[in-house]
């Protein structure tokens, strides 16, 4: 099962943020796993609400960094569609 | 210089267990229920643990139902920060338990097969009508929608079963499987040649996992462990011993590997008389085989060295008798040949159940 081409991801039970104060980074938790999340990777998984497709959230970010949303949009959907492929993320 | 704080740790709450497996890899000498460490000792630990840096704690065994305390002790490692983790068997179990459980704070649920069908897995355990109390507990957890990981132990006697067992996790919607080939720690290490898998059992399995992994992508991810001895190389100590992970053993003894009871001379600090940070950090136990120093020169000029770190300690120790040793399983030991003769000489049927001390009489 491949996701849609412009998903909305979602954060599944069992799997979530958290502020780690011993390492001072943002770190997201699901089972086995522990990845510290550099500042880009933090600010593309609070975009995620629920409802927003990856191009929302792209165009969101391209914004907010003043930067082309044609070069964030790649990188926004490498980054999850990497976490979904370790089932961190779902899809619809 | 202070090592990096660990990740991940493994509270041990109790060795008792129902089942009897084969391939257990805990210690030869169980601990007793009345050395466990009391529900108050533990809430302190897991305090201890995420001021430390841990992350993730794993609550297990033996099997952790067994403590008539889980729950409350769930709700200590949650209430500390941690994001948990149950490892199980399933037996002791019970949907209200699980409820109870996940009130508590558990994240996640690990839970263990021995077989897809109640023959193969029963005869495994050791233990008549296990594998029926498991698909209905596993029932329950996804009615109760707790996230899954099926823990599938493989072995010569049931590695030809994978393509079934990943069958079996997709149908009762774990999201994660970990194909675990046996390591040969503990008990397992008497049973070896009858669990040892063929090469051509491996070869086989390898190619199932590469085609399950594309074809479930986003619905079941799959993780596999092959086993040691067919490789040329070893694996990492758990990303290097005293680095990212700490195991509590039932009576309070740490340990940077569950296993590490076998090194000679190692002595394990014990949580009753000593703080976690100061054994992970000061420890002689812990700083035994951190880094590379310690390594002999083999290792130390070998590219390899910063990924394996010359690999098992343990296994250095049972098949080489030396725990400062390269890992025999790397194509560069002198004792290379011992785990060859051991994969070519292996054929044996039978194996003798795990027991525990009380059920010999
Ligand atoms: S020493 Fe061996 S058994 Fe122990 S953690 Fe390292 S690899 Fe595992
Ligand atoms: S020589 Fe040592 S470092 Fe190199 S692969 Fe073998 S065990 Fe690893």
């Amino acid at each position: 099962m491949t996701a849609p081409s412009d998903p909305i991801f979602t954060l599944p039970r069992g799997v979530r943020l958290k502020w780690d104060a011993v390492r001072a980074c943002h770190v997201l938790l699901g089972p086995e796993r522990a990845l510290m999340l550099d500042d880009i990777g933090h600010a593309i998984m609070t975009e995620l609400d629920g409802a927003s497709r990856v191009s929302d959230i792209a165009a969101r970010l391209a914004a907010r960094f003043s930067a082309p949303v044609d070069v964030v949009q790649p990188d926004v959907a490498d980054f999850l569609a990497g976490l979904h492929a370790k089932r961190l993320l779902e899809a619809r | 210089m202070m090592p990096n704080p660990p990740i991940a740790m493994l509270a041990e709450l109790t060795h008792r267990c129902p089942l009897a497996c084969a391939y257990c890899s805990n210690p030869l000498d169980l601990i007793a229920a009345k050395q466990e460490l009391d529900t108050e000792t533990w809430a302190r630990v897991f305090a201890e643990a995420a001021a430390l840096g841990v992350l993730q704690i794993h609550l297990s065994g033996g099997e952790p139902a067994a403590r008539r305390d889980l729950e409350r002790l769930m709700a200590a490692a949650s209430g500390a920060g941690l994001y948990t983790n149950l490892i199980t068997s399933g037996i002791g179990l019970t949907r209200a338990r699980l409820e109870a459980l996940v009130d508590a704070g558990m994240d996640h649920i690990q839970l263990s097969l021995q077989g897809t069908n109640a023959a193969v897995a029963d005869r495994v355990g050791g233990y008549k009508g296990g594998f029926d109390r498991k698909m209905a507990l596993a029932e329950a957890i996804a009615d109760l929608g707790i996230p899954l990981t099926l823990n599938a132990v493989m072995h010569r006697q049931n590695l030809d079963d994978l393509p079934a067992t990943i069958e079996m996790a997709v149908r009762l919607g774990a999201r994660r499987i970990e194909v675990a080939c046996v390591q040969f720690q503990g008990w397992a290490l008497k049973n070896r040649s009858a669990l040892q898998p063929t090469r051509a059992q491996v070869t086989c399995a390898k190619e199932i996992v590469a085609d399950a992994t594309e074809r479930l992508s986003g619905v079941l991810a799959v993780d596999f462990v092959p086993p040691d001895y067919y490789a040329d190389y070893p694996k990492a100590c758990m990303g290097g011993w005293g680095s990212t992970g700490l195991n509590v053993a039932p009576d309070g003894r740490v340990l940077p590997c569950h296993a590490a009871e076998i090194i000679p001379g190692l002595t394990f600090p014990n949580v009753r008389e000593t703080g976690l940070a100061a054994i992970w950090n000061d420890s002689a136990a812990f700083n035994a085989f951190r880094g590379t120093d310690w390594l002999p020169d083999a290792c130390k000029s070998c590219a390899r060295v910063t990924r394996d770190f010359g690999g098992c300690r343990c296994q250095a120790m049972a098949l080489a008798g030396d725990p400062f040793a390269m890992d025999p399983v790397c194509r560069h030991s002198p004792h290379r040949a011992k785990v060859d003769a051991l994969l070519a000489a292996e054929g044996r049927n039978e194996w003798e159940y795990r027991m525990m001390p009380a059920r010999k009489v």
